[in-house]
C-alpha cells in the first residue's frame, strides 16, 4: 500500500489532467483510536469525461472527495499523504484563500441529500444568486437574472415564479435540480456528484441522471459521480473506479468492467444487481461487513468476504496489477478472474 | 398570518379573564380583615367598618366582587385601600422594572450570544471550558447570594456602581441590579447560543456554502448564524416577559421599588387589587411577548407558517 501509484505512468508526463488524485492518504483521528480511511487513493479526470467512484458506505469514496473540495472537517480528518493536482497544481499545497477560489469557480460540488444541502431560511434564488454576487460582483438584478437562467438550464419549470420560494417548498427532484443550477453558477470545469440520486424516487433518478450527463456533455465539464449504485452509472460514466476500505480495487472502462470484472469485490457488486430474467431467484449478496478501518485485516483488506481468498491473501497486501487499457486491480488474482479460472 | 395573530389575541383575551379569576380567587381565599390591615394598630368602630364594608362591597358574592373589581380595572378608578389610584403605583414600579430588565436582556443577549459563538466556534478550547464552568457556577448560585455579593463586590468594595438605586440616579444604579438579574439569563443564553450554533455548524448546508467557494465569515456570520437566530431568538422573547414579573430578591437588595417589591408588599398587606392588578399586567406581558416570539419565528424560519 506504500510508494506512487499511477494509473496510466506513460500517458501523465505528456499531457497536463484535469484533476488527478495521486497516491492520497488521509486519516481520522478520534477518541478510539486512527482511522485509516484512505490508503493511497490515485485516479484522474480529463475534460469532458465522466468517472464513476463506486464504493458501499465507509468505502472513503465521499471523503476523497470532500479532500478535493477542502471541506474535509479537519479535525478529525487529517491528510497523511499524497498529491491532488488540478491543471498541475497540487490542491494540497495551496492556500487557505487559493483553495476558497478554486471552490465553486473552478470544481464544484453537488450533495447527496439537497434538502439538508440547501440553507433552509434563505430563497433559492437567493441561494443561487449568491456566489455571482459576492464573488463575480454582479448586481443584485444581474444575478437573479442568472439565476432564472441556471434553473431554466436545469429545467425547473416556472424558474421565474419560483425563485422566491424556499427548499422546503420544492419536490426532492427539484430540489436536486437547484443544487445543480448552484453548483454550475460559476462555470466550474470539474463537477463533483456525491450520490446525487440516492435520496430520489427512482423515476426522478433517472431525469437526474439524464439532465447531468446532458449538462456534463453541453458545458464540456469533467465529472465526477460518486455513488454506490452499479445501476446508475452505466449508462453515464465513462470509467469506473471502484473502492474498498479507502482503496481504489479496480478501475476499468465501463465497458470492460460491465463484461468482465477482475476484482471479486467488483464482481460480487455485479452480482448483487436485481436482474429481471432472474426473477424470484435469491438476489445475490457479499457476505460479511465492511472492514473496521481502525483494525483492517491483514493482506488484501477484501480477504475475509472473499470467495476466492487464499494464504497470500492474508499475508500479503495486493499490488495493483496492470492489466492493459489502464485497466488496473488490487487482487492477486485479477489475471486468473479474468481468464475465467478461478 | 393574521388571522393568526386575530386568533391568538382572542386567546389572550380569554387568557387573562381566566388569570385574574383565578389569581382573584386566591386572594379571596386567603381569608384575613382587609378593614383590619387597613386600620393597622387603631381600633375600628362597627360604624366605621359598616361604612369600609358597604364602600369595598364586602358584603357581595366572590362573582359580584370580582365583577366590581373588572368594572374598576377597565373604568381605571381602581384604587388601593389607601385611595391612590393602583396604576399610578403600578406604573412607576414597571418603568423601573422595565430598566433592569432592559438592561439585564441587552447585557444577555450581547454577552450570552457572542460568547455562545466564540465556544461553539473554539468548542473544547480554553474559552469554551472556562464559560462552561462560569455559567454552571452563575447557574447554580440563587440569587439570595448572588445579589448581596455582587453588591458588597461591585458597589462596596471596588465602589464601580452605586450601592442602592437612587431616584437621582435613574440608570446607572440600576446597571448592578440590572447585571445580577441578567447574568443567569446570560448563562442560559450563551448555553443555549453555544449548543446552536455548535449544531447548525456541523449542517450540511453549511458544507455546501463552504463548497459554494464563500468567505468564512459569510458562511458563519450569514449561515450559520441566521440558522442558529431561532431558539434564541424564542428563549429571549420568554425571558423578557420573566425579567418583566420583577425580581423580589434583587429588588429587595437594591431597594428598587419595582413590580416584585410591590407586589411582594401588597401580598403582606392583604392589599387585593394591587396584587391582582399586578398580576392581570403580567398575564398581559407575557401573552404579548409570546404572541411576537410566536411572529418572529415565522420571519425567522420560512418553513413555519401559521394558518
Amino acid at each position: 500500500m506504500t510508494g506512487p501509484q499511477t494509473d496510466f505512468p506513460a500517458a501523465r508526463a505528456s499531457t497536463p489532467r484535469l484533476l488527478e488524485v495521486d497516491d492520497l492518504y488521509v486519516e481520522f483521528h478520534t477518541r478510539d483510536g486512527i482511522a485509516k480511511v484512505i490508503n493511497g487513493v490515485s485516479y484522474h479526470l480529463d475534460p469532458g469525461e465522466t468517472l464513476a467512484v463506486l464504493g458501499e458506505s465507509g468505502s472513503g469514496k465521499s471523503v476523497t472527495a470532500q479532500t478535493i473540495m477542502g471541506i474535509l472537517d479537519i479535525p478529525p480528518g487529517k491528510v497523511t499523504g499524497g498529491r491532488i493536482l488540478y491543471q498541475d497544481r497540487d490542491l494540497l499545497k495551496m492556500s487557505k484563500e487559493e483553495r476558497r477560489q478554486i471552490r465553486g469557480q473552478e470544481i464544484a460540488m453537488i450533495f447527496q441529500d439537497a434538502l439538508s444541502a440547501l440553507n433552509p431560511v434563505f430563497t433559492v434564488g437567493n441561494q443561487i444568486s449568491e456566489t455571482l454576487r459576492k464573488r463575480k460582483g454582479l448586481s443584485k438584478s444581474d444575478a437573479t437574472r442568472r439565476a432564472v437562467e441556471l434553473m431554466d438550464l436545469v429545467k425547473i419549470p416556472g424558474a421565474r415564479a419560483r425563485i422566491k420560494d424556499y427548499p422546503h417548498q420544492f419536490s426532492g427532484g427539484m430540489r436536486q435540480r437547484v443544487m445543480i443550477a448552484m453548483a454550475l453558477a460559476l462555470d466550474p470545469k470539474v463537477l463533483i456528484a456525491d450520490e446525487p440520486t440516492t435520496a430520489l424516487d427512482v423515476t426522478v433518478q433517472a431525469q437526474i441522471m439524464d439532465l447531468l450527463a446532458d449538462l456534463r456533455r453541453d458545458l464540456n465539464m469533467g465529472m465526477i459521480l460518486i455513488t454506490h449504485d452499479l445501476g446508475v452509472v452505466a449508462d453515464v460514466a465513462d470509467r469506473i473506479a471502484v473502492m474498498y476500505a479507502g482503496r481504489i480495487v479496480e478501475h476499468a472502462d465501463v465497458h470492460a468492467l460491465y463484461k468482465k470484472p477482475a476484482h471479486p469485490y467488483t464482481e460480487g457488486l455485479l452480482d448483487s444487481i436485481p436482474r429481471l430474467d432472474s426473477k424470484g431467484a435469491e438476489l445475490a449478496t457479499i457476505k460479511g461487513l465492511p472492514p473496521n478501518l481502525m483494525k483492517p485485516p491483514t493482506g488484501c483488506a477484501f480477504n475475509p468476504r472473499c470467495k476466492y481468498a487464499k494464504d497470500i491473501c492474508v499475508t500479503d497486501v495486493p499490488p495493483l496489477l496492470q492489466l492493459g487499457d489502464g485497466r488496473t486491480s488490487a487482487c492477486h488474482f485479477a489475471k486468473e478472474l479474468l481468464d475465467g479460472r478461478l | 398570518m393574521f388571522r393568526y395573530i386575530v386568533r391568538r389575541l382572542l386567546q389572550g383575551v380569554l387568557t387573562f379573564f381566566g388569570a385574574t379569576l383565578i389569581v382573584f380567587a386566591l386572594m379571596f381565599a386567603g381569608g384575613g380583615d382587609p378593614i383590619q390591615a387597613l386600620a393597622g394598630e387603631k381600633p375600628v368602630t362597627p360604624q366605621q367598618r359598616a361604612a369600609l364594608t358597604e364602600q369595598f362591597h364586602l358584603n357581595a358574592g366572590f362573582f359580584q366582587r370580582y365583577l366590581y373589581f373588572l368594572k374598576d380595572l377597565f373604568t381605571g378608578n381602581l384604587t388601593t385601600y389607601t385611595g391612590r389610584s393602583v396604576f399610578d403605583s403600578i406604573g412607576d414600579a414597571l418603568v423601573l422594572t422595565g430598566k433592569i430588565a432592559l438592561i439585564a436582556l441587552l447585557f444577555a443577549m450581547i454577552v450570552g450570544v457572542s460568547f455562545g459563538i466564540i465556544a461553539a466556534l473554539r468548542r473544547g478550547g480554553v474559552f469554551d471550558n472556562t464559560t462552561l464552568v462560569l455559567t454552571l457556577v452563575v447557574i447554580g448560585i440563587p440569587s439570595i447570594v448572588l445579589a448581596p455579593l455582587a453588591q458588597y463586590l461591585f458597589a462596596i468594595k471596588w465602589k464601580i456602581f452605586p450601592v442602592i438605586y437612587t431616584p437621582d440616579q435613574p440608570w446607572t444604579s440600576l446597571i448592578l441590579p440590572g447585571l445580577v438579574l441578567g447574568s443567569l439569563s446570560l448563562a442560559t443564553a450563551m448555553r443555549l447560543t453555544r449548543a446552536s450554533f455548535g449544531d447548525n455548524l456541523r449542517a450540511d448546508y453549511v458544507r455546501t456554502a463552504t463548497s459554494k467557494g464563500l468567505k468564512q465569515g459569510r458562511v458563519i456570520g450569514v449561515h450559520v448564524l441566521r440558522n442558529s437566530l431561532i431558539p434564541i431568538v424564542t428563549f429571549l422573547g420568554v425571558e423578557l416577559g420573566n425579567l418583566m414579573g420583577g425580581a423580589i430578591i434583587t429588588e429587595s437588595v437594591f431597594n428598587v421599588p419595582g413590580v416584585g417589591f410591590k407586589l411582594y408588599k401588597a401580598i403582606g398587606l392583604d392589599d387585593g387589587p394591587t396584587v391582582v392588578s399586578i398580576v392581570s399586567l403580567l398575564v398581559v406581558i407575557y401573552i404579548v411577548a409570546n404572541l411576537i416570539v410566536d411572529v418572529l419565528y415565522a420571519v425567522l424560519d420560512p418553513r413555519i407558517r401559521y394558518e
